[in-house]
C-alpha cells in the first residue's frame, strides 16, 4: 500500500523532469518545477506516516515556504524578461553561446 | 479526541548554544538589518551605509570565529561529545574552517561590490533593475545617479545560507541553506549595469536550472527520509549500519542527492549553466558565485558522503571517481576554444572542479586508514579550495579592471598585451594564473599536490595519475591567457582603469596569500589539518 505513494510520487516527479526538459515556455518550464517539489512532499508526508514521526510532516511545510520564496523570485526573474524581449520562450534571442 | 489531541502538543523548548552560532547569526542579522537601511534610510547615503553595514558585519563574524578557534570549539579535547551540536547545526571544526573561509572570500567580493571608481564614479549593478534595457526609465534613473544598494544585503543572505549549508546536519537543514544560499544569487546574476539583457539571460537561465537541481535534491533527500525514517545525518548512518544496505530508496536517492549538489559544484555534465551565468553576472557577483558556491557545495557535499553515507563509500566513490575524470577532461577542452575571459574562467571553475572530486574520490579520513597527523581529505580539499579561491577572486578583480569605451572589454583579443604595457597588471595575471594552473611555488601547486597524494592514499592512485596528466591540459588554458596578456601586440582601444581603494586592496592580499601560501604552506597547513574531523551527532 505505502509503496503505491511511492510509484505516484515517482511518476509525478517524472512528469514534471520530462516537462522540465522538453517544453519551451519559461513559465511552464517553471510549473514543472513546482510539480517536481510537490512530488517531493507526497514523499514526506506519506513516509511520515510510514515510520509514525512527524518529520516529514513539519519538512513538507518548509518545502512549501521554500517554493513560495522561489516562485517570488522566479516570477519576478521572468517578468523582467518578458518586459524586456516580449517573449517567454527560452529558445528565443539566444544571447549566451559558446 | 482531545485526549488523542493533548499527548503532541507536549512540547519540549531546545536549548540553543547562541554563542556557538554567532558568526552565522551576525552575517543574517546584518541581512536583515540591511533591509531596514533600503526601507528607512536616505537614498544618497544608502550605498555607503550598506557597505559599511557588510563590511563591519563581515569583519564581526571574522573575528569571532578567530577568537573561538581553540581544541575546545573544534572539539579535539573531546571528539565524539555532541556538545558542537546546535539543534541541527553542527559547529565542528570543519565548519569553523569553511566558515572562516566563506566570510574571509566574501568580504573579498563585497570590497569588490563596493568598488566605484573603476566603474566611473558608480558600482557594477544596474541603476533601475526593473526598468526595461534601453527605455527612457532606465536612462532617467542612470542620470539620476540611482544605484541598487540592495546587493549587498542579498550577498549577507547568500553567504548566511552558505554558512547553514556547510554545517546543516540533516537533511531538510540542508536544503534549506541551499534554497537560502541560491534565491539572492538568481538575482544578483541579473543586475549587470551593462549588457543588460545578457545578464537577465544568465539570471533565467541560471535560476530554471537551480531550482530543477534543487528540486531533484529535494526529492532525494525525501527518498533519503523514507529510507531512513529521518533526515539526520547520523540516524541515516545508522540505518546503513543496521543491515537494509541494498535499498533501492538508499541509492535512488544517494543518486538525486549527488545531482543536486553536484550541480552547485559544476562538475560535469552539470556544468552548462556555468559559463552562461559566470559570463553574463555582473563580475564582483561572479567572483562571489565561483568561490563561496564552491567551497559551500563541496563542503556540503564532504559532509554528506563522510558522515551520513561514509558506511557506503564503496559506492559512491566510484561514481564520483568517474565525474572526476569527465570534469577534468571537458573543463580544460572547452577552456581551451573560449574567446571571452569570463567564459574561460568559468571553465577552468568546471574544471577545478574535479580535482576537488579527486580528493573527495579518494576519501582519505580517519575512519579509512589515515593516520593522525597525515593530510586527510578534508584537509587538502580546503587547502585547494584556499588556493583556487584567491587566484579566482583575483582574476575576476582584473576582469573589472579592462574596459573599453565605458565598459568591461572580456574578449579575449582585447587583453593583447595588456601585461606588458602594465607590469603591475602583468604580475597580478601571472601569480593568479600560474596558481590555478598549479606551478611550483605557488599555492595552486600545493592544493594539488595534497590533493593528488590524499587520492593516491585512499587508493584512488589512477585517478591521482589521471588529474596529473589533466593538470597540464588544464595548464594549456592559462598559458594561452598569460601568451595573450605578455606576446601579443596591444589594442590601443582597451584602456585599463587604475583600481579604486577596495579593488587595490583584494588585488593585494590575493597575490600576496597565492605566493604566501605557496612558498610556506606549513602554517595554513597545520591550521587546516588541525580542524579536519566531521562529528556525528549520537543518537543511541
Amino acid at each position: 500500500m505505502t509503496d503505491l505513494y511511492l510509484i505516484l510520487a515517482v511518476i509525478l516527479f517524472n512528469v514534471g523532469l520530462v516537462g522540465f526538459l522538453i517544453r519551451r515556455n519559461a513559465l511552464i518550464i517553471f510549473m514543472s518545477i513546482e510539480l517536481m517539489l510537490n512530488a517531493s512532499n507526497l514523499v514526506l508526508v506519506s513516509m511520515s506516516h510510514v515510520h509514525g514521526v512527524l518529520d516529514g510532516q513539519v519538512a513538507a511545510f518548509f518545502v512549501m515556504v521554500v517554493a513560495a520564496a522561489e516562485v517570488v523570485i522566479g516570477l519576478s526573474i521572468i517578468v523582467t524578461i518578458f518586459r524586456a524581449r516580449r517573449s517567454t520562450s527560452v529558445d528565443n534571442e539566444i544571447l549566451l553561446k559558446g | 479526541m482531545t485526549a488523542a489531541v493533548l499527548p503532541l502538543l507536549e512540547f519540549t523548548p531546545p536549548t540553543i548554544d547562541y554563542v556557538r552560532l554567532l558568526p552565522f547569526l551576525i552575517v543574517m542579522a546584518a541581512a536583515c538589518l540591511g533591509v531596514l537601511v533600503e526601507a528607512f534610510v536616505r537614498r544618497a547615503w544608502r550605498h555607503e551605509v550598506q557597505v559599511g553595514l557588510a563590511l563591519v558585519a563581515l569583519v564581526c563574524a571574522l573575528a569571532v570565529i578567530v577568537t573561538g578557534w581553540g581544541s575546545d570549539a573544534l572539539g579535539l579535547a573531546d571528539p565524539i561529545g555532541p556538545d558542537q551540536l546546535v539543534g541541527s547545526v553542527m559547529v565542528d571544526g570543519p565548519t569553523q574552517v569553511f566558515w572562516l573561509m566563506l566570510v574571509l572570500f566574501a568580504l573579498l567580493s563585497v570590497c569588490l561590490m563596493a568598488e566605484r571608481r573603476v566603474y566611473a564614479g558608480r558600482n557594477a549593478f544596474a541603476p533601475m533593475a526593473a526598468a526595461i534595457p534601453g527605455s527612457r526609465a532606465e536612462a532617467e534613473a542612470d542620470q539620476a545617479g540611482l544605484e541598487h544598494a540592495e546587493v549587498f544585503p542579498l550577498t549577507l543572505f547568500s553567504l548566511s545560507g552558505m554558512m547553514l549549508f556547510v554545517a546543516a546536519d540533516d537533511l531538510l537543514l540542508m536544503f534549506v541553506g541551499l534554497e537560502i544560499l541560491s534565491l539572492p544569487l538568481y538575482v544578483l546574476a541579473a543586475l549587470a549595469r551593462h549588457r543588460r539583457l545578457v545578464s537577465q539571460e544568465a539570471a533565467l537561465k541560471y535560476f530554471l536550472l537551480g531550482a530543477a537541481a534543487s528540486a531533484i535534491f529535494l526529492f532525494g533527500a525525501a527518498l533519503l527520509f523514507a529510507y531512513a525514517g529521518s533526515f539526520d545525518f547520523d540516524l541515516i548512518a545508522l540505518r546503513y549500519d543496521h543491515g537494509a544496505a541494498a535499498d533501492r530508496l538508499l541509492w535512488a536517492g544517494l543518486g538525486l542527492i549527488l545531482v543536486g549538489l553536484l550541480f552547485k559544484i559544476s562538475a560535469v555534465p552539470f556544468h552548462s549553466w556555468a559559463p552562461d551565468t559566470y559570463q553574463g553576472a555582473p563580475t564582483p557577483v561572479t567572483a562571489f558565485m565561483a568561490v563561496c558556491t564552491k567551497i559551500a557545495a563541496v563542503a556540503a557535499l564532504l559532509r554528506l558522503l563522510f558522515v551520513a553515507l561514509g558506511a557506503a563509500r564503496w559506492t559512491w566513490q566510484p561514481i564520483i571517481a568517474g565525474l572526476a575524470v569527465l570534469t577534468m577532461l571537458v573543463g580544460p577542452l572547452l577552456g581551451a576554444v573560449q574567446h571571452n575571459v569570463k567564459r574561460l574562467l568559468a571553465y577552468s571553475s568546471v574544471a577545478h572542479a574535479g580535482f576537488l572530486l579527486t580528493g573527495l574520490a579518494g576519501a582519505l579520513t580517519l575512519q579509512s586508514g589515515l593516520t593522525e597527523g597525515q593530510f586527510g581529505a578534508v584537509s587538502a580539499i580546503s587547502f585547494y579550495l584556499v588556493a583556487y579561491g584567491l587566484a579566482t577572486i583575483a582574476c575576476f578583480a582584473a576582469v573589472t579592471l579592462v574596459q573599453s569605451g565605458g565598459r568591461e572589454a572580456t574578449e579575449l583579443a582585447a587583453w593583447s598585451g595588456l601585461g606588458r604595457r602594465h607590469p603591475w597588471f602583468g604580475l597580478v595575471m601571472l601569480v593568479s594564473l600560474l596558481s590555478l594552473a598549479g606551478i611550483p611555488l605557488t599555492a595552486g601547486f600545493v592544493g594539488k599536490f595534497a590533493i593528488f597524494t590524499t587520492a593516491w592514499r585512499g587508493g584512488y592512485w589512477w585517478l591521482a595519475l589521471a588529474g596529473v596528466l589533466f593538470s597540464l591540459v588544464a595548464a594549456y588554458v592559462y598559458v594561452r591567457l598569460l601568451v595573450t596578456l605578455f606576446f601579443r601586440p596591444s589594442d590601443d582601444q582597451v584602456e585599463l582603469r587604475l583600481p579604486g581603494p577596495a579593488t587595490a586592496v583584494v588585488l593585494t592580499l590575493t597575490v600576496i596569500g597565492s605566493l604566501a601560501f605557496g612558498l610556506v604552506p606549513g602554517p595554513l597547513a597545520d591550521l587546516l589539518g588541525q580542524a579536519s574531523v566531521f562529528l556525528r551527532s549520537v543518537h543511541g
